[in-house]
């Protein structure tokens, strides 16, 4: 039995790549390539050393002793936040900018919801001298001008998406339809572990840096490299799976995964796929996904734009239904006083997707003795102004 | 015994589509998002259509996301959402299609609504009802050998394949044997609504299909909006497939215009 994902890019039932003829070629081309130029020597040497000297890995894996106090069990926090850019999305962006490379290509494309992946990709394109597109919902675009602003700084074109609800979803949808218009020179930079295979088997790759570290650094200071529970929030699921990587066939670690079930799970404004979705294709990829019952995909709504998105990768489908990983949804609500919590007992102040998953020990009980990793996805900077307006601050 | 028979029967039957296909001449087919304009213009698009003296219809049923589609269609297919349309809908408003129209008749859509439907019954459905085929084009290919194709066979249903210009040798080859009727020969790399024409580049691909010698007949698709490119794409091609240009002139014109639109494109054929 394995949670990942087999030779075909299906995690059970999960994956593939249903995608028109018209992507066939580049998907196929990555498809070919991605494991052998992974396993380059040259490709992990030039990718390891951007990510200690560009990014700044290791991050730290630190104990959080007043919040542990608190909730009566072992804490510790996987600094994700403390990445270059502020999130782990510039593990996953390195990595497929270094693949674009070597492929050949000179024109990066990339979705954004909240502009954490934009800049994230806007940022290695920088760092290249490539050209990079980022598609960005229209509305998300007056929502997160900051990032707008950061994305055009390092010099990337942000182009709105009209379609559709004008969110992530359709940003995705514009960044698929720029690829099948441009065949031939252009990488698409996904930012998730969704999509067509490879994309979730290969961003998850990306993303492994972190339960790598996690092993390394939990020896070192409990002498085990396995954590009792590992807790990541899922949106589509990249940092989920980096945190969740290693330990996915090792089923003496318990795996939490926390969605956003925005004003609550049947309010009709949620984005809690695993007790939303049923079995469809969005993207190219067969997952859970929240739809109407004609198949229609429907708008996911979270206070937090980076779990705004109305599936999940098809691993975390598979983690849920076979049930090797146990589902938590956090309100808004529950997120916000978590993230303040966290703040004022740590010195931290993480996203509001992290503030999900600090939300669960209020909920699950963990025994005294428990090693309990979250990963702290990343920095609540972008989320100031939420902040600020939800608490009147 | 008698239900096999009737299996076998209806296995060997030849579909309206390969029929058209066997007639001496280029065939134009038109493609319009069902439920648009309005909600109820389904069947008379379809009846006008066939008056017209169009050979083939794909009725386009609407998604939320159509990834292969450019602004045009998926504009129109948002609006034919709201006003209503879904898969059971369309099927009760084509229920007596047959009684009136004789033209093959495909529809066109994206698989997930098909696999919420459950294949089997969009099938039957389709069936019952008198269709003929159907293109899903995020329906890969070896998924549909592996799972659907025997569903499909059973209810006399053509599935209707995409190649593009980057499409391999090897995979058309491979396309070509797994499809029954014929192959829908995406002009250009490029969603739908593509508004630069039909150029060499195309014409060379065109001519490069051609020389394959599929034993599957080929339709062009995308990039064809006026009588100048049918023209170029059935030079080598049996026919071609007009979408986006008219769902532009219903949303200027509305269904009054249809007759004046197939004109300017039917006297080149």
């Amino acid at each position: 039995m394995t949670y990942h994902a087999n030779e075909k890019g299906y995690y059970g039932e999960f994956g593939g790549a249903f995608i028109p003829e018209m992507l066939y070629p580049n998907t196929e081309e990555l498809r070919q390539n991605y494991l052998q130029i992974m396993e380059e020597p040259s490709f992990i040497e030039e990718f390891r050393g951007l990510l200690k000297d560009y990014v700044g890995r290791p991050t730290p894996l630190y104990f959080a002793k007043r919040l542990s106090d608190k909730y009566q069990t072992k804490i510790y926090l996987k600094r994700e936040d403390l990445c270059h850019t502020g999130a782990h999305k510039v593990n996953n962006t390195i990595g497929q900018i270094l693949m674009a490379k070597r492929l050949g290509k000179t024109r990066i494309i990339a979705e954004t919801g909240a502009g954490q992946h934009g800049v994230a990709t806007a940022t290695v394109c920088a760092l290249m001298g490539i050209e990079c597109v980022v598609y960005m919902g229209e509305i998300d675009i007056s929502r997160q001008a900051p990032n707008v602003a950061r994305m055009k700084m390092l010099g990337a074109e942000v182009r709105p998406a009209l379609s559709g609800s004008r969110t992530l979803k359709d940003a995705t949808n514009e960044a698929i339809r720029d690829w099948i218009n441009n065949p031939v020179n252009t990488h698409y930079i996904i930012g998730s572990v969704v999509g067509p295979h490879p994309y979730p088997d290969m961003v998850a790759r990306f993303q492994a840096v972190i339960s790598e570290e996690i092993q390394s650094q939990l020896l070192e200071k409990e002498g085990t490299p396995n954590p009792d529970y590992i807790v990541a929030c899922v949106g589509g699921g990249s940092n989920a799976a980096g945190a969740y990587y290693h330990y996915l066939d090792n089923e003496d670690v318990g795996i939490i995964a926390v969605e956003a079930a925005g004003k609550g799970i049947h309010s009709g404004e949620s984005a809690a796929t695993s007790a939303l979705g049923k079995v469809g294709i969005i993207h190219g990829s067969k997952t859970l996904l929240m739809q109407t019952s004609d198949g229609q995909i429907t708008e996911p709504y979270s206070i937090s734009a980076g779990l705004d998105y109305p599936g999940v990768g098809p691993m975390h489908a598979n983690l849920f239904t076979s049930g090797r990983g146990e589902f938590i949804s956090i309100t808004d609500d529950e997120a916000m006083n978590a993230g303040l919590l966290v703040s004022q007992l740590e010195g931290i102040i993480p996203a509001i997707e992290t503030s999900h998953a600090f939300a669960i020990f209020d909920y699950r009980k963990f025994k005294q003795d428990d090693i309990v990793v979250v990963n702290l996805s990343g920095r609540g900077d972008k989320d100031l102004q939420t902040y600020i307006d939800y608490f009147k601050l | 015994m008698v239900s096999l028979k009737n299996n076998l029967k209806l296995f060997k039957m030849k579909n309206r589509i390969h029929k058209k296909l066997d007639e001496e001449k280029k065939l134009l087919s038109i493609y319009f998002s069902a439920g648009f304009p309005n909600l109820n213009d389904t069947v008379s698009i379809i009846q006008d259509l066939e008056k017209q003296g169009v050979d083939m219809i794909e009725i386009g049923l609407p998604f939320s996301d159509p990834l292969a589609d450019g602004p045009t269609i998926q504009k129109s297919s948002t609006i034919a959402l709201k006003n209503g349309m879904g898969t059971e809908l369309l099927f009760d408003q084509l229920k007596d299609i047959r009684k009136t129209v004789s033209i093959p008749l495909i529809i066109m859509g994206y698989f997930n609504p098909v696999l919420q439907y459950g294949v089997e019954n969009f099938c039957k459905k389709c069936r019952e009802t008198g269709i003929d085929g159907l293109i899903l084009p995020d329906l890969p290919l070896d998924v549909y050998l592996e799972e659907y194709e025997a569903i499909f066979r059973k209810y006399n249903l053509i599935n209707i394949f995409l190649i593009t210009p980057q499409t391999s040798e090897l995979r058309i080859s491979q396309i070509d044997e797994a499809s029954d009727g014929f192959i829908y020969m995406v002009s250009s790399a490029s969603t739908t609504g593509a508004k630069n024409g039909l150029g060499e580049e195309q014409e060379a691909y065109f001519e490069r299909i051609a020389r394959m010698n599929l034993k599957n007949p080929q339709i062009v698709g995308f990039g064809i909006s006026n009588a100048r490119t049918f023209d170029q794409a059935t030079k080598t091609a049996k026919g071609a497939i007009i979408g986006s240009a008219f769902i532009k002139m219903l949303s200027q014109q509305g269904t009054a215009g249809i007759s004046d639109f197939i004109k300017t494109i039917k006297p080149l054929r």
